[in-house]
């Protein structure tokens, strides 16, 4: 049964398994594009494909995010180094021009442990939640948290390592992360400590940025070497709570990804690069409702599928005001 | 049981079966694993080793400083406007204390030459309360005459030099070199026939004393400049610490540094203590109001 947008996301935000529509589901049109790609795509096509889409920049996302990333979190640092005073703060809480910005996660964190409500936090989170509404969500995640960017780069060390068979992934159940928002938002409330903010990856990489490094750096490392030599990505996909909180913003968001099953080879290299695959299983040959179709909240809008796809079947969109590049 | 009308699901094979049971298992031990990482945060906040001495305003009832860690988020805007660079954040090993503002008074005190307690007016959760307009509002702990013995005034010593030492990197404002500017105290030698630096030095006492030339300045200018009133406390209604004779016996003049109920536990007296170790601290466990003043 098709479920809305809406619902789909939360779905998968809370670690169920996309929902596969029966063949009565789907438009003749969709069924049409999957029965003329049977058995036509031959292991030379493939190569094809992929050295056509070989550009000089087909990166070009990452290289974008990267730099985003980057500067996002240079800014914090430079305002202070050099008194700025253009982001004050850390990624938790920041002024931005004098404006207050807060954390959705972490505001939420000190409301719950606390038990006021805070203006300034209400303003802070108001700004924030707007500011992800329109950018897209979990956007946060991949073009803004420090943990992201060093985790991209300790997931290359461990599928170098995989494929060189040295280490195995481990995978854990999806729903974790969901069961992890809530406990943190529950010992919150009952300790009266934030008790998450204490081992937030986000949070601390952010202030030893900022502030200078510390001892904390060490279960950054551990957090680290886990995901390198057990289970690829771990953090992020199965434990982050922030990447719930920004997730659920993300539902409304209209910067999504969007997928248009015409072109469309089904053979998953979007998947394999991707943070969280399960919402890339639409490109599955068959698992579409429609010919087109949104990537669920879930996602990080990161672009490793739009860049990756040799058939452009993966775009960014913004609902609403068509197609840009 | 399934209903009957609804397809039944695919049998699910050994192996498969197997596959679950440890991914659940996996699953399990991981949740327990960061869940109990987290909760090690306990640690320092019961021991007691994530007390410290906190920047004005910090919401806390003397040790128990459970509602400022809750109230704080973390962000180290205090951090960033503090012009003498006195707070620092926590570590990991504060526990739940991580990322929470404290000072160091020994290394740096809060001297208050900001003047109008930025850090109170950055940060944004209130976890340094917006209730507090003037450093003699502030209740951050409570200054003890430690080692009377090892302090100077008390053996009848003067000082003369450098307070802390030509290494020392600590910085403090000084009012008649520039109001505006702290300098380090390594730059300011004294030469003192008593040494009275904690009393000298004390931003408290230093506000009442500029007070008081400020009414002196206006009674000379005629009855008009008095109508500038004052607000609240910016001048300090109660000393916080003063230099009083003792006998001793012996014929030698002798001095203690007496700590007054209008100590507001900045540290600078801890800061500025010539002596190794500091005679004079300040204890995080008492205020003023506590004390009973």
């Amino acid at each position: 049964m098709r479920r809305s947008y809406i619902v789909e996301s939360l779905r998968q935000l809370f670690g169920w398994k996309p929902t596969r529509p029966t063949k009565d589901e789907q438009p003749e049109r969709l069924k049409q594009i999957y029965q003329s790609k049977r058995g036509k795509l031959s292991k030379a096509d493939l190569e094809a494909a992929h050295i056509e889409h070989k550009r000089p920049f087909g990166n070009k996302w990452q290289i974008r995010r990267w730099a985003t990333l980057i500067f996002i979190n240079l800014l914090f640092v430079i305002s202070y180094h050099f008194d700025v005073q253009l982001v004050e703060g850390a990624l938790t809480a920041s002024r931005v021009v004098g404006f207050h910005m807060a954390d959705l996660n972490s505001a939420l964190q000190v409301t719950l442990a606390y038990k006021h409500v805070v203006l300034n936090l209400v303003i802070g989170t108001t700004t924030v939640f707007v500011l992800w509404l329109l950018l897209g969500g979990r956007t946060f995640c991949s073009w803004v948290c420090p943990y992201h960017l060093v985790a991209e780069w300790a997931e290359y060390l461990h599928l170098w390592l995989v494929k060189k068979k040295i280490v195995k992934n481990h995978v854990f159940n999806r729903k974790v992360r969901g069961i992890f928002w809530l406990i943190f938002g529950l010992l919150a409330f009952a300790t009266g400590y934030t008790v998450f903010e204490t081992i937030s990856p986000t949070g601390i990489l952010s202030r030893a940025l900022i502030y200078g490094p510390g001892l904390a750096l060490i279960w950054i490392g551990f957090l680290l070497l886990f995901e390198i030599f057990y289970s690829r990505r771990a953090w992020c996909r199965y434990a982050c709570p922030i990447g719930v909180t920004y997730g659920v913003v993300g539902l409304l968001s209209p910067v999504r990804v969007k997928y248009n099953a015409e072109a469309c080879h089904h053979e998953g290299d979007c998947r394999k690069v991707c943070l969280v695959p399960h919402v890339l299983d639409v490109t599955i040959r068959g698992a579409a409702f429609d010919v087109e179709q949104d990537i669920v909240a879930d996602c990080t809008r990161c672009g490793m599928c739009v860049d990756v796809c040799p058939t452009s079947s993966l775009t960014y969109e913004i609902k609403g005001l068509g197609k840009f590049l | 049981m399934s209903a009957p009308s609804k397809p039944r699901k695919h049998p699910v094979s050994p192996k498969r079966r197997e596959q679950n049971r440890r991914e659940f298992l996996r699953t399990s031990a991981f949740a327990l694993g960061i869940a109990s990482v987290s909760l090690l945060g306990f640690v320092p906040v019961v021991e007691g080793r994530s007390a410290r001495l906190r920047p004005p305003g910090a919401i806390k009832k003397r040790l128990d400083e459970h509602e400022f860690l809750a109230a704080c988020i973390k962000c180290g805007q205090c951090v960033q406007v503090c012009p003498v660079e006195a707070i620092k954040l926590g570590d990991i090993d504060d526990g739940f204390g991580v990322g929470v503002p404290f000072i160091e008074p020994r290394e740096q005190a809060c001297d208050f030459s900001c003047d109008g307690l930025q850090c109170v007016l950055a940060c944004p959760t209130g976890a340094l309360t917006h209730h507090l307009d003037f450093p003699a509002d502030a209740r951050m702990g409570f200054a003890r005459l430690a080692r009377p013995k090892a302090c100077l005034a008390v053996q009848g010593k003067g000082f003369k030099g450098v307070a802390r030492g030509p290494g020392f990197k600590g910085i403090l404002r000084y009012s008649e070199v520039d109001r505006w500017n702290p300098i380090p105290v390594a730059e300011h030698p004294y030469d003192l026939e008593i040494c009275d630096l904690c009393v000298r030095q004390c931003p408290i006492e230093q506000r009442i004393i500029q007070c008081a030339e400020e009414d002196e300045k206006r009674k000379k200018q005629g009855p008009q400049a008095l109508v500038a009133k004052r607000i609240g406390h910016e001048c300090p209604p109660k000393h916080a610490i003063t230099l009083e004779p003792i006998d001793s016996g012996d014929g030698k003049r002798r001095m203690m540094p007496v700590v007054q109920d209008g100590c507001v536990g900045c540290g600078v007296c801890e800061m500025i203590c010539p002596v190794e170790s500091a005679a004079i601290v300040v204890d995080i466990d008492k205020d003023a109001d506590s004390i009973g003043g």
